[in-house]
């Protein structure tokens, strides 16, 4: 039976971006379908009620929704090449525990540092910094999270790299000489097609959150 | 090897009951470590130093942290037993979805418990109930969320149960009245082995509630 995946998402969203990479790294066609987030379509709904959130991955018109579940769904349908997570099963709780530590913490601190100002910017990018710091310690001297090849927690984390450019301008933050190491990673996965392919430009990135502040009005 | 099995787990927490329920499901002998979180051990600041909480799986001396992690690795580590995830790629997916619901009622909940104004947890109890609904709405006719088998999603919710007195004593409201399916689930997992020994007593629950308020308004 021919495989039919749909992918629907929203060009910025980090999460979003590690469905796209599953999917290149298994080699996976797929259609990629960009969603009005302020106008969502029935599709949409229809796939998602629950949340009514991208990213949304439909398989043969079966739909899976949540990021970190789209990639394992991913890794273990197309199990034949580039695995994403590690076989024995120690390794694959670790990799699970770090995913799961980026999903509870990342996005609400990364949101304040672009998004607020004053006091709360300020405690918002104190703990976005030991948040990369923990992640930069969790990381070590090893090429990948996981050791020599890329992995689950590598497309976890990934993602958030695009938007680094957009908390450096809004934060007034340089994450480099903070984290130089996590840089450093993050310069060797931009090298993999699949990461390069998924990530959308830093620039653009700035312009969509220079529009949502100009939204909310945050200045 | 004999496998050493140690749990470090908290009696009334909803999160340990989990990992207490897949251990026992797979005849697991296990050394249950009651912890003071108040003066948390040597051992439990060692082997969950990211986040210090409970409940930690120390599996031949390795810990695993994070209580729907834990139960896939249990589940992974030992398959010869009775499987607690499905076997098909786009089931897992579906019952690591609603695993991943269940987690998100926390907020809810801890509103309703532990809000310091009414406002705060009537908003808290509007949460719960109409996540709950919507986890009833997934159960459905269904003797477990799974179809027949007891398993990963009824493991995610079941903890929650110890409680239910306690948040209908603080919430007062019934929820059995709002979601008689979910109370006839839960009283069918009751009957299993491993949920009765797992499961904390319901008035020693709401004993402890006063005092547990009483750390919170502390924190």
């Amino acid at each position: 039976m021919a495989n039919e995946v749909i992918l629907l998402d929203f060009w910025p969203s980090m999460f979003g971006m590690r469905t796209r990479i599953a999917l290149r790294e298994k080699g996976v066609e797929f259609e990629y379908r960009d969603e009005d987030l302020w106008n969502k379509s029935p599709l949409l709904l229809e796939t998602n009620p629950v949340h009514k959130k991208v990213p949304v991955l439909i398989h043969n018109s079966k739909p899976v929704c949540e990021s970190t579940i789209q990639v394992q769904y991913i890794d273990e349908v197309w199990s034949d090449k580039n695995p994403i997570l590690p076989s024995d099963p120690y390794q694959r709780a670790q990799a699970r525990f770090w995913v799961d530590f980026i999903d509870e913490k990342m996005y609400d601190a990364q949101r304040k540092v672009w998004g607020t100002k004053g006091e709360e910017q300020e405690t918002g990018k104190k703990e976005f910094i030991e948040l990369l710091k923990t992640l930069e310690s969790e990381l070590g001297d090893k090429t990948y999270f996981g050791g020599d090849d890329f992995g689950y927690v590598d497309i976890g984390l990934i993602g958030f790299y695009s938007w680094f450019h957009a908390y450096e301008k809004y934060g007034n933050l340089n994450i480099e000489s903070e984290c130089p190491k996590l840089i450093a990673w993050a310069k060797t996965c931009m090298q993999r097609e699949s990461v390069a392919k998924s990530l959308p430009d830093s620039e653009k990135v700035i312009e969509f959150v220079t529009e949502i502040r100009k939204k909310f009005m945050i200045e | 090897m004999v496998d050493v099995v140690i749990l470090l787990d908290y009696w009334p927490s909803m999160f340990g009951v989990r990992t207490r329920i897949a251990l026992e499901e797979k005849n697991i002998k296990f050394d249950y470590r009651e912890q003071d979180l108040c003066n948390k051990s040597a051992l439990l600041l060692e082997m969950n130093p990211v986040h210090k909480k409970i409940p930690v799986l120390i599996h031949n001396g390795k810990p695993v942290c994070e209580s729907l992690i834990q139960v896939e690795y249990i589940d992974e580590t030992w398959p010869m037993e009775y499987p607690l995830l499905p076997s098909d790629p786009y089931q897992r997916a579906h019952a690591r979805f609603w695993g991943d619901f269940i987690d998100k009622m926390l907020p809810g909940l801890g509103k309703l418990m532990w809000g310091a104004k009414s406002v705060e947890q009537e908003s808290g109890k509007k949460e719960f109930i109409d996540m709950l609904k919507t986890v009833e709405f997934e159960l459905g006719d269904k003797t477990y969320f799974g179809g027949e088998t007891f398993g990963y999603v009824d493991i995610a919710l079941i903890g929650f149960y110890g409680w239910f007195d306690a948040f209908e004593k603080y919430g007062n409201f019934s929820i059995e009245a709002e979601c008689p399916t979910i109370i006839a689930w839960a009283k069918r997992c009751v009957k299993r082995d491993s949920v009765a020994k797992s499961l904390p007593d319901s008035e020693k629950v709401i004993e402890l509630i006063p005092e547990l308020k009483k750390k919170k308004r502390v924190e």
